[in-house]
């Protein structure tokens, strides 16, 4: 025994000095690593002290998840819905707003009037309006958030202020627009974030803090897992009941399914994973809502070139895929059908879903009558759950009439804006456009589908010059017409589905705007 | 320069040369990746004038030897740049999140040892036993796991269904050191067993070839105890192997918690690494990808170098 422990004692070098042993040196080791991470935790305390999960104590805070976190907080200068779904209406105002039925409604305007050519706007500032940071909103923050929109944004949401021609002081509480031509959809998008008022002395950096004059500021970032807001100490209005909200990121929707069941989160901002729904079923303690988006899925065909820029080879596609078989595949049954690119909270909505009714044998005809009665095509896909799983169905669908079809995916949004939007090296591809209202941008001329028709560009033209009424007509007679010319098949809407707290209210049921409005909820 | 230092230092510059070589091929990979920043950052509907400017902002319209020799002279100087997408700078994000990752695989080695070292020792020590097979046979369906699916399978269990602990999120130690422990154990133990049992097999191995050998014969004759014979003896002598896989488990450990830190929603460089490649933050994903490949070239030299200490035999050797 005793030679055994001199053999395996500690191991020495020849000149008698005791070497560091293994166990010594992973000690050393293990205390230097230890002593790195809190030297890091502490460096990073500063900047991330705040728990991610659901440990608070006090009783009107509000935690809400999201899957997607924002990758910077100036969407003045990067482009995402993550921005303005946390910023918009929460922590900055527009001059208008909408309000839960898609109508137009004063915001930091009190009123406005437009003139008889329709050109010029001249709203009247609700006084009172203070930013964040103390400085009192006013006609020259105005002034200089539609300028700086018009000539510093690098979004490309900020082109729809090239319409305006001038924007000029009255008073300190008056503003007036004027566009080089008349414009409805102009006063739509000052409900987007193009509409949001920064104050034109600020000297915020956007991408990491904000200065606005919503209820809500930003207390913390907490990069990678949540965005701590607080109140707006100069709020004009009565303080919203949730005077703290945690905005919590969950790339995975198991994790943020999870979340809500465990007690991390109140409330799931939209289930990501439809057939998840099943587990909050039943339950007392949840409930789950269901509404409409503005997200339409679109199988997009290539209208430029290849075999859809024939219109009854596009038709056949259309009329060999069964939506509501489709839906109830790839979707759990969940989601809108619509037949075109409106969805029913728009007030040009109108139920185009029998055109054409799902008829495989018309699609055969309409192939040979095109000439081509097996078409071969290239569907490529991003990789977004919804395109995934509808994906085979659309295949399976047109192998069935004639089609052959080549099927890939490609990284979204990097690889599919490379090699479908920018490089139009497709024939179809599957995917939601979330904008509202964004029929006529993305039946444009210049955009990836390539749909070219006169009569669509004087229709929408058309609706954005005249009145009101005019709008609704014109639009609807243009969502009409892409329809049955087959510019692309409407899949299905995305569904707007929340999950909370049974006693969490003032959840919207559809999702109209941008913005995930905090303001309306409260606790029973 | 003493005899000893030497392979210290043919060891330094191997390392040297290896991230430079790494730092070629991640710059490389980055710029055939398909995606352009510029375009990513401005949204579906932006103009080629408007992304040309954005693409002359971040310096993308430089020829790309320039763009590497600027990105590696950043490097070696530890400043990181900033990022296309935040304009944060890149340093303070990557040391913020190494720390949680590194919170994240300690924590899970840990697990994996005290999982695998008595596992592993009990089943090479009853491998003629039923219940040694059944230890080993356990171990198996463990390697058989992914660490995603150990994961949702223990946030069903301990948070949704019981509730004891939290199911995600992330929490500084210095500001709750209870949270902070609550949080790390579901997402340490998705990562700590599944690696545990791939590691039991490792020490199970080790410690049986060890078993068989003559000096454990004469010690078992001598008179010395089990408990003994696997303290003195056994363990030591079956460390070289078990020390060889630890150090590729580290690596394994590394990347494997990208999708850990995913389905527990922690902050760590994972998951950081992921969100920039989505955005094509180019240069944080360059960043990222040289701190993974420098940390598991500097585990393997160092594992390298323990075995010197370990073994007096590998020592003479070098």
């Amino acid at each position: 025994m005793r030679a055994a422990k001199r053999n395996y004692g500690p191991l020495r070098t020849a000149d008698g000095f005791k070497r560091p042993t293994a166990r010594g040196l992973f000690s050393s080791a293990a205390a230097a690593v230890v002593a790195a991470m809190l030297a890091s935790c502490s460096a990073g305390e500063a900047s991330s002290p705040h728990s991610t999960g659901a440990q608070e104590t006090d009783a009107r805070s509000l935690s809400v998840g999201f899957t997607a976190e924002p990758a910077s907080l100036d969407f003045t200068q990067q482009d995402g819905a993550a921005i303005p779904q946390a910023l918009l209406g929460n922590v900055y105002e527009g001059l208008v707003k909408l309000d839960a039925q898609g109508r137009i409604v004063p915001g930091l305007a009190s009123s406005w009037q437009v003139s008889q050519d329709r050109r010029t706007y001249t709203f009247i500032l609700d006084g009172g309006a203070v930013f964040a940071s103390g400085d009192p909103f006013d006609a020259d923050d105005v002034v200089h958030s539609i300028t700086s929109a018009k000539s510093d944004w690098s979004v490309s949401v900020a082109d729809v202020m090239d319409v305006v021609d001038s924007v000029e002081r009255l008073s300190p509480t008056q503003v007036r627009v004027t566009l080089s031509r008349p414009s409805n959809d102009w006063l739509f998008r000052m409900t987007t974030r193009v509409g949001a008022m920064f104050s034109s002395e600020d000297t915020t950096d956007r991408a990491t803090a904000t200065n606005g004059t919503g209820p809500y500021t930003l207390k913390q970032w907490n990069r990678g897992s949540s965005i701590e807001l607080e109140p707006n100490p100069h709020y004009r209005r009565s303080a919203p009941y949730f005077p703290n909200v945690s905005l919590k990121y969950y790339k995975d929707g198991t994790a943020l399914n999870n979340a809500l069941l465990s007690g991390s989160i109140d409330v799931i901002s939209n289930v990501s994973a439809p057939e998840s729904l099943a587990q909050f079923e039943g339950r007392s303690d949840v409930k789950v809502s269901s509404g409409t988006t503005t997200g339409e899925v679109l199988l997009a065909f290539n209208n430029a070139s290849g075999p859809f820029s024939d219109k009854r080879v596009r038709q056949a596609a259309r009329a060999a895929i069964d939506k509501q078989t489709l839906m109830g595949t790839c979707w759990a049954g969940k989601g809108t059908l619509i037949g075109s690119m409106v969805p029913p909270t728009d007030p040009w909505y109108e139920d185009l879903t029998s055109v054409p009714p799902p008829n495989q044998e018309h699609a055969r005809e309409l192939l040979a009558e095109a000439g081509t009665p097996t078409p071969a095509i290239r569907l490529r896909l991003p990789n977004l759950p919804y395109a995934t799983s509808c994906g085979q169905v659309v295949k399976n669908d047109l192998e069935a009439v004639g089609f052959t079809v080549q099927m890939d995916q490609l990284e979204f949004p990097a690889g599919w804006i490379s090699q479908v939007m920018h490089g139009k090296d497709f024939d179809a591809t599957i995917v939601a456009h979330v904008e509202p209202r964004d029929m006529p941008a993305v039946f444009s001329p210049d955009y990836y589908l390539g749909y070219s028709n006169p009569e669509f560009a004087r229709l929408v033209t058309q609706a954005d010059t005249g009145t009101p009424e005019d709008e609704i007509v014109d639009m609807r007679a243009a969502a009409r017409l892409i329809s049955q010319d087959a510019a692309a098949d409407f899949l299905f809407l995305l569904p707007n589905l929340t999950v909370a707290r049974s006693n969490i209210e003032g959840l919207p049921t559809n999702s109209i705007s941008e913005s995930f409005d905090l303001t309306s909820l409260r606790a029973q | 320069m003493t005899a000893h230092l030497q392979p210290l230092m043919r060891r330094l510059a191997a390392l040297l040369i290896s991230a430079a070589l790494a730092s070629l091929v991640v710059f490389a990979f980055m710029a055939v990746l398909p995606g352009d920043p510029a375009r990513v950052a401005l949204g579906l509907h932006a103009g080629e004038d408007a992304v040309a400017q954005l693409r002359a902002e971040y310096g993308l319209d430089r020829p790309l030897p320039v763009q590497y020799v600027d990105w590696v002279a950043g490097l070696v100087t530890f400043d990181l740049g900033t990022s296309y997408v935040s304009g944060a700078e890149i340093s303070p994000q990557i040391t913020d999140r190494l720390a949680v990752t590194s919170w994240l695989v300690g924590s899970g080695l840990l697990v994996a040892l005290v999982v695998a070292v008595p596992a592993g020792v009990y089943a090479a020590v009853r491998h003629r036993h039923v219940d040694g097979v059944a230890v080993s046979a356990l171990g198996q369906v463990g390697v058989s796991m992914p660490a995603f699916l150990v994961g949702i399978v223990l946030v069903t269990l301990f948070s949704v269904r019981w509730g004891v602990l939290p199911s995600s999120g992330w929490v500084v130690p210095a500001a709750d050191p209870a949270a902070f422990v609550a949080h790390l154990a579901l997402p340490a133990l998705s990562l700590g067993l599944v690696q545990g049992a791939v590691l039991t097999r490792y020490v199970r191995s080790a410690v049986l070839e060890v078993w068989r050998e003559d000096y454990i014969r004469t010690a078992r004759a001598k008179g010395l105890g089990t408990v003994q014979l696997v303290t003195r003896h056994a363990l030591r002598n079956a460390a070289i192997p078990v020390l060889t896989a630890l150090g590729v488990q580290l690596a394994t450990m590394l990347i494997g918690s990208v999708v850990i830190e995913r389905v527990f929603a922690i902050p760590g460089l994972g998951s950081l690494l992921l969100d920039s490649v989505a955005n094509r933050d180019l240069l944080v994903v360059q960043d990222v990808v040289m701190v993974l490949v420098v940390l598991i070239l500097v585990l393997n030299a160092l594992v390298d170098v323990l075995y010197g200490f370990v073994d007096p035999r590998v020592r003479e050797q070098v």
